[in-house]
């Protein structure tokens, strides 16, 4: 009896001091909470002044970028930067990482048929593409980005490219971008924290039914054309329009993918409010609406695109909201989507004898719950559920369920090295995406996994 | 067995937690002294308003936002702070420029508050007024831990500013008078270019070089360092800005003196819209070109 009192009383002991050192270590990541980047290098603030977690905005970053990049404290200017200031910042992610996918059909030996379906897993150390990204001011009240970015072996393609006049009138509420550059989303995916080929996407941000042959790949995607943007002075309020290329952001007019045949436009409106609510933080809610034409078919000479035609509209609209609880936040997004059925049905508008029996325009409802729990400026976990679920498909013959997503994403990142001049954080993430009815020969719900363990870092 | 590694496994020793002979009396003891020692700190609270900051937090939001420049330890000697000029606030000496006080008291809360909402113009140091009001007062409350003088000293009384006189002509030119009567043109010219004799020689209380204000250079959206009113700028003249060159005239100027010199300063941001250059003018420019050396 004695000895089983000393045996437990050592277990305590124990589990105490391992649990002393667990302590210690989240404790630890609190004493250093910097890290900085091109902006930061040339302000000298620490990254997480602008940043929950980077690389998600917090609202001091929000306001920064609102007001082009500017602290407005008279050092904005590049005028007044060292002249050896070099304001780029690279990103890469070294990784390892498990890819499953369950039902994949397998073909038959000595053919290309499928004839089977196999669970399939691939995993191993890889790299990320390459992010070089330049931004800041080119004067007081112009500011400007430039993003190319490329994969291991391929070429590079420039993620964002635009200048900005802000301030104009000497007033917040006006500020004129021109070039591609992403969409004024107030719940930012190119700023979220997943990385994984299943988690590293909103599902809600790049959804087409299956078979649509809309050209517009979602409001994720990064767009050409104009917006006109403004906020009050702590970015509280802010609202954006934005007139856009029926391009989906590729450059040289290509509508649906072919090159030099683009000729209609989309518009973009987000509008959001936050508000302070005493002891918990900021909250903030927004609308957003994305309307648009997609091309049906193509005017050809000797074979090849030269003109886009047959446009159909499409749209996405919804609401978000943003909600703070101290350490907590959790981001909420809706989004109702809807393409006319000559886009849903991939039927060329001018062969409406080509449309099946009972064609619909497709619509579908999504949205997802996005849940952030911030440690300390160091380590912070994710975690998140999405769905999208068509309401009507285009074909009345699809299974109901067709293309249906439902997701959920955890993980957590924890940044060691957040000094002046660079960052890195350990990435840890799971991701799972049911896809509704998309097993090939079955055509039951097929299951897409992923692991990823990394190093993403920046400098 | 070399001595080394007889010491190696000494020390493993000493971790070996369930061997350890603890001694509850001096542990208490640690802890109650622990417990004293932070009392202060811990307890620290700021009031503005409604709002109560409480120090615990703010600690977190200052390692968020404000450790790169003004260090840990709130000296002023962040990571950054070698390549910001000026040089971050050192909140342990206390010494803060934007008051309500008078000079070598301290600030009230609500002046730290404030200088944390708007920043500060010709500095590295961004307007905070993007962070939510309890942040800001948390901020101020852990502030306030990094020097005793808030433990022993209580804020400057808060100085009255009294309504603003008409602004007339009589009033800038007895402003131009004043600004070379008390010798404001040594510092900063006579064209408020911050240029004057004196200029290039001037140091703060922690030996850095400073500049004057530089009136001539500002544009519309202009600030001065601690406010952008007629009032802040009054203030600025009985309060001084502790640490820097710039004195209290509280006991050398009345309050309309004081009150023609903001006209005239005024009048120095030509390139800025005011009623004190609308007056100058209607008269032609006589007002201000009154000052010798304009």
């Amino acid at each position: 009896m004695k000895d089983h009192c000393k045996r437990v009383r050592q277990q305590m002991w124990r589990l105490l001091f391992i649990g002393l050192l667990l302590a210690s270590f989240i404790a630890g990541t609190g004493e250093r909470g910097y890290a900085i980047p091109a902006f930061a290098r040339k302000y000298g603030l620490p990254c997480s002044a602008c940043h929950i977690g980077w690389p998600i905005l917090n609202n001091f970053g929000l306001a920064f970028k609102d007001n082009g990049y500017q602290l407005g404290n008279d050092k904005d200017s590049p005028i007044y930067q060292n002249p050896s200031y070099w304001p780029i910042t690279f990103r890469v992610t070294p990784q390892w990482h498990l890819e499953n996918t369950n039902k994949v059909g397998i073909d038959a030996p000595g053919t290309t048929t499928p004839s089977s379906e196999q669970s399939i897993t691939t995993h191993g150390f890889d790299l990320s593409g390459l992010d070089i990204w330049t931004a800041g001011t080119l004067y007081k009240n112009i500011s400007f980005s430039v993003l190319p970015s490329m994969g291991e072996g391929s070429t590079f393609h420039f993620e964002n490219a635009w200048v900005r006049f802000d301030n104009l009138l000497n007033s917040p509420w006006l500020n004129f971008k021109f070039g591609k550059f992403e969409l004024d989303n107030l719940l930012s995916e190119k700023r979220f924290l997943t990385l994984s080929s299943v988690g590293g996407i909103w599902y809600n941000y790049h959804f087409t039914p299956q078979g649509d042959s809309n050209g517009f790949g979602g409001i994720g995607d990064n767009q050409l054309g104009i917006e006109l943007s403004g906020h009050n002075s702590n970015s509280y309020s802010r609202y954006s329009i934005a007139l856009l290329s029926s391009v989906d952001g590729a450059p040289g007019l290509t509508s649906a993918g072919q090159g030099g045949t683009a000729r209609t436009y989309d518009a973009y409106v987000n509008v959001n409010q936050g508000f302070p609510v005493k002891g918990l933080g900021v909250q903030r809610i927004g609308a957003y609406a994305y309307v648009g034409r997609s091309p049906t078919y193509f005017l050809t000479s000797g074979g090849a695109p030269v003109e886009a035609k047959g446009g159909k509209s499409f749209s996405r609209v919804g609401a978000f909201g943003w909600w703070f609880i101290k350490n907590l936040d959790v981001e909420t997004f809706y989004m109702h989507g809807q393409d006319n059925a000559f886009l849903g049905n991939g039927v060329p508008s001018n062969r409406p004898d080509l449309l099946p029996t009972g064609a619909a325009g497709p619509t579908w409802n999504g949205g997802f719950v996005e849940a952030h729990y911030t440690v300390n400026p160091q380590l912070i976990f994710t975690g998140r559920y999405e769905l999208v679920h068509m309401s009507r498909q285009a074909n009345p013959s699809n299974l109901p369920n067709l293309g249906n997503v439902d997701s959920f994403t955890i993980g957590y990142r924890w940044y060691p090295i957040m000094l002046s001049r660079a960052g890195l954080a350990f990435h840890n993430e799971y991701a799972q995406a049911k896809m509704g009815n998309l097993a090939p020969l079955t055509q039951t719900d097929a299951l897409n996994r992923a692991v990823m363990i990394g190093f993403d870092f920046d400098y | 067995m070399p001595d080394g590694v007889h010491a190696s496994y000494t020390k493993i020793k000493i971790f070996t937690v369930p061997n350890m002979k603890l001694n509850w009396n001096h542990w208490l003891a640690s802890l109650a002294l622990a417990a004293l020692l932070t009392a202060p700190v811990w307890s620290q609270e700021s009031h503005v308003g409604n709002l109560i900051g409480h120090a615990a937090q703010g600690k977190k939001e200052y390692r968020r936002y404000c450790v790169g420049c003004h260090g840990p330890l709130g000296d002023g000697n962040g990571e950054n702070a070698p390549w910001i000029d000026p040089k971050p606030r050192d909140f342990v000496a206390a010494t803060f420029k934007c008051r309500s006080t008078p000079t070598g008291t301290l600030p009230t809360d609500q002046d730290l508050y404030n200088s944390v909402s708007r920043g500060f113009t010709n500095s590295n140091m961004p307007h905070w007024d993007s962070l939510p009001p309890q942040n800001r007062i948390d901020l101020v409350a852990y502030i306030k831990t990094f020097s005793p003088r808030w433990q022993s000293e209580k804020a400057g009384e808060v100085i009255k500013v009294p309504p603003e006189p008409a602004v007339t002509s009589q009033s800038i030119a007895h402003g131009a008078e004043l600004f070379q009567k008390m010798e404001c043109w040594k510092c900063h010219g006579q064209q408020g270019r911050g240029d004057g004799p004196s200029a290039a020689t001037l140091t703060d209380s922690k030996d850095q070089p400073i500049r004057p204000y530089n009136f001539a250079d500002a544009t519309s959206d202009s600030r001065f360092k601690c406010g952008v009113t007629n009032e802040d700028l009054y203030r600025i003249f009985m309060t001084g800005l502790d640490g820097t060159p710039m004195p209290s005239f509280a006991d050398v100027i009345q309050p309309n003196d004081a009150w023609d010199l903001v006209h005239y300063l005024r009048t120095l941001q030509t390139k800025r819209h005011s009623k004190e250059n609308d007056v100058v003018k209607g008269t032609g420019g006589k007002t201000s070109a009154s000052a010798p050396g304009s």
